[in-house]
């Protein structure tokens, strides 16, 4: 019976498929359970699905115990903040530049893009130009600017503008209008598909980011919230240095180190998870249009 | 003639200007690293800098140094065997993912276990290492608890140097596959709805569609996505790497790789001299690799090619 094979292996497929989404799911529910147990259940028990005793503890101890997870939540927010929006406006405001068709030399400016795609210097002078040549050790501006341009981006963003109609330019500049208000007051809002979607590229990369500070920031406050959850999972005594360290101890007599690893897990792909149902789409979308023509 | 550009320059002056951000910014940190590529010859000097320092002499001298290490051979051969590995295994797990949810008739489910397996894309390496340490802990994790429930011996892998390309291939399949699918899924759905329909007039079975028509039709891009990859063989991920593995040297034999012993020498052992010629290298393999694997693409399907 053709029909009877048919779903037999419509449910084995059915099956295999579920059984990765699940996997997928799994270490998401592993760490906030985690976050959720006493140490002493993580102890014995090791990690697992469901906390068997649910205390609050290990995030009033982080929020509490450390001005550092805060000021690490600061500067994360800043720099994703900052960093997409100056992102944005620059590179489709050069994207512009490259999809302008009346302008001669565009082409020559769109080579000059390529080429970073291509060509690569590699780490070492890379790390000896910013921190000899920019001095972006131990600044801000070393966590936002040297991923600021993307190459990638712009040709995204310019193949968008390239489906824009070149008589609105016309038009706009018999009004009187000049390229940069062309460019802000007409083509930014029409591109605004294409430029939601490298928003949320750009923030996502912003927020996820601890390279940049990994090489550049060895100052304490300015770290990141991904980098101080390395510190914290490669040193959890950091904590007790803290100067409401005896605060913490009212809570707990002993640090639980383990939930409190999960607890700052948690607060870190917060944000990132909560708003992954609303933003998903528009990733596909972005992929797709990537895919069609990078 | 050359006042027709100038002419044609100053018209534009406002578009020029606008560019310029862009232009400082590739120009700082893209085309002066490039340039800075030089410093594999050099003596380097912080006090000098990178243009300033004096010549190697003999000017092979951080090559010599380089080559006569077996820690840079084996990085070497760990990022081309693992990049391989990783290669190979993503291209059949991505591709047969897309062709089973392509089976999918329920949209519901297939939006949810789309939905969930792209979840993981959206996490920094980083927390993908806490994961792994939630699973792979020899006292805590996971995978040694259930171990034991079964009567089997723990396993401590964060010791076990020869199970880490799989752990590695594992995590990576975790994180990329469902973003990996959206593709292989999009030309899955753009392919024309009446070959099928000809096909099972025709009696072939849903296996035979797949083999003679799926398949065929995603040729080009399974050959365009992998020829890029290709030519990327020679960098490493460097954030999985140092997130999942991290400072754990005993595991080094199979996991070290250019890029995390090219930042080793750099930021731990201060060896600039080493770890300049690593990357000169690399970064000169990795340049003919791109040229040759975009040349290879375009010859397939022109849209492909990055130029």
């Amino acid at each position: 019976m053709p029909a009877k094979k048919f779903s037999i292996s419509q449910s084995l497929i059915i099956l295999v498929i579920s059984l990765f989404s699940l996997s997928c799911l799994f270490p998401f529910i592993m760490v906030i359970s985690g976050s959720l147990s006493t140490e002493n259940d993580i102890i014995n028990y090791g990690y697992t699905l469901w906390p068997k005793h649910i205390t609050f503890d290990s995030y009033r101890i982080l929020f509490l115990g450390s001005n550092r997870i805060i000021d690490a939540y600061g500067i994360s927010i800043l720099v994703t903040t900052a960093g997409t929006i100056l992102s944005v406006f620059v590179t489709s405001m050069g994207a512009y530049v490259m999809a302008r068709r009346s302008f001669k030399y565009r082409n020559i400016l769109s080579v000059y893009v390529i080429i970073t795609m291509l060509f690569n210097g590699g780490l070492v002078p890379w790390y000896i130009i910013c921190v000899h040549y920019l001095n972006l050790k131990d600044s801000l501006w070393a966590l936002i600017l040297p991923m600021l341009a993307n190459a990638f981006n712009m040709f995204l963003i310019r193949n968008f503008m390239h489906s824009i109609p070149e008589e609105i330019n016309e038009s706009a500049k018999m009004d009187g209008a000049g390229e940069f208000k062309i460019f802000y007051r007409l083509v930014m809002p029409l591109s605004l598909p294409v430029l939601a979607t490298v928003g949320l590229f750009v923030a996502l990369s912003y927020w996820n980011d601890w390279f940049l500070g990994l090489m550049f920031v060895d100052k304490q406050e300015l770290q990141p919230l991904q980098l101080l959850l390395r510190t914290l999972v490669s040193n959890v005594e950091f904590l007790k240095s803290s100067s409401n360290a005896s605060a913490m101890q009212r809570i707990s007599a002993q640090i639980p180190s383990e939930s409190i690893k999960m607890a700052l897990t948690v607060v870190t792909i917060g944000p990132i998870v909560f708003l992954y149902p609303f933003v998903q789409r528009y990733f596909v979308k972005g992929l797709m249009v990537g895919a069609v023509k990078g | 003639m050359k006042n027709g550009v100038i002419r044609e320059l100053f018209k534009n002056r406002t578009l020029l200007l606008m560019f310029l951000p862009v232009a400082v910014l590739l120009f700082l940190f893209n085309y002066l690293p490039l340039a800075g590529l030089v410093i594999a010859f050099k003596d380097f000097d912080f006090t000098k800098g990178i243009f300033g320092s004096n010549w190697m002499d003999p000017l092979f001298d951080n090559f010599d140094y380089l080559f006569s290490s077996d820690t840079a051979f084996r990085a070497v051969r760990n990022t081309i065997l693992l990049n391989a590995l990783f290669i190979t295994v993503g291209l059949i797990f991505e591709v047969g993912f897309a062709l089973l949810l392509n089976e999918i008739r329920n949209k519901y489910f297939k939006r949810v276990s789309q939905s969930l397996t792209f979840l993981p894309f959206f996490i920094s390496w980083i927390v993908v290492g806490v994961f792994a340490y939630n699973l792979l802990d020899f006292e805590s994790g996971a995978v040694n608890h259930f171990l034991t429930l079964i009567g089997l011996q723990p396993i401590d892998f964060y010791s076990e140097a020869g199970l880490w390309p799989i752990i590695l291939t594992i995590a990576i399949r975790w994180k990329v596959t469902g973003y990996g699918t959206i593709i292989y899924l999009a030309a899955l759905t753009s392919i024309d709805n009446s070959y099928y329909e000809a096909a099972s007039i025709d009696g072939a079975t849903r296996w035979q569609q797949i083999r003679y028509i799926s398949l065929p039709m995603l040729r080009p891009t399974i050959i365009i996505l992998t020829l890029l990859a290709v030519g990327r063989i020679m960098n490493a991920d460097f954030g999985m790497f140092y997130a999942m593995v991290g400072d754990a040297s005993l595991l080094f034999p199979t996991t070290d790789v250019i890029d995390t012993f090219v930042y080793r020498s750099l930021r731990k052992s201060g060896d600039i001299g080493m770890a300049s010629a690593a990357g000169f290298l690399q970064s000169m393999i990795a340049f003919v690799l791109v040229i040759a694997s975009n040349y290879a693409a375009r010859k397939i399907d022109k849209d492909s090619a990055i130029f």
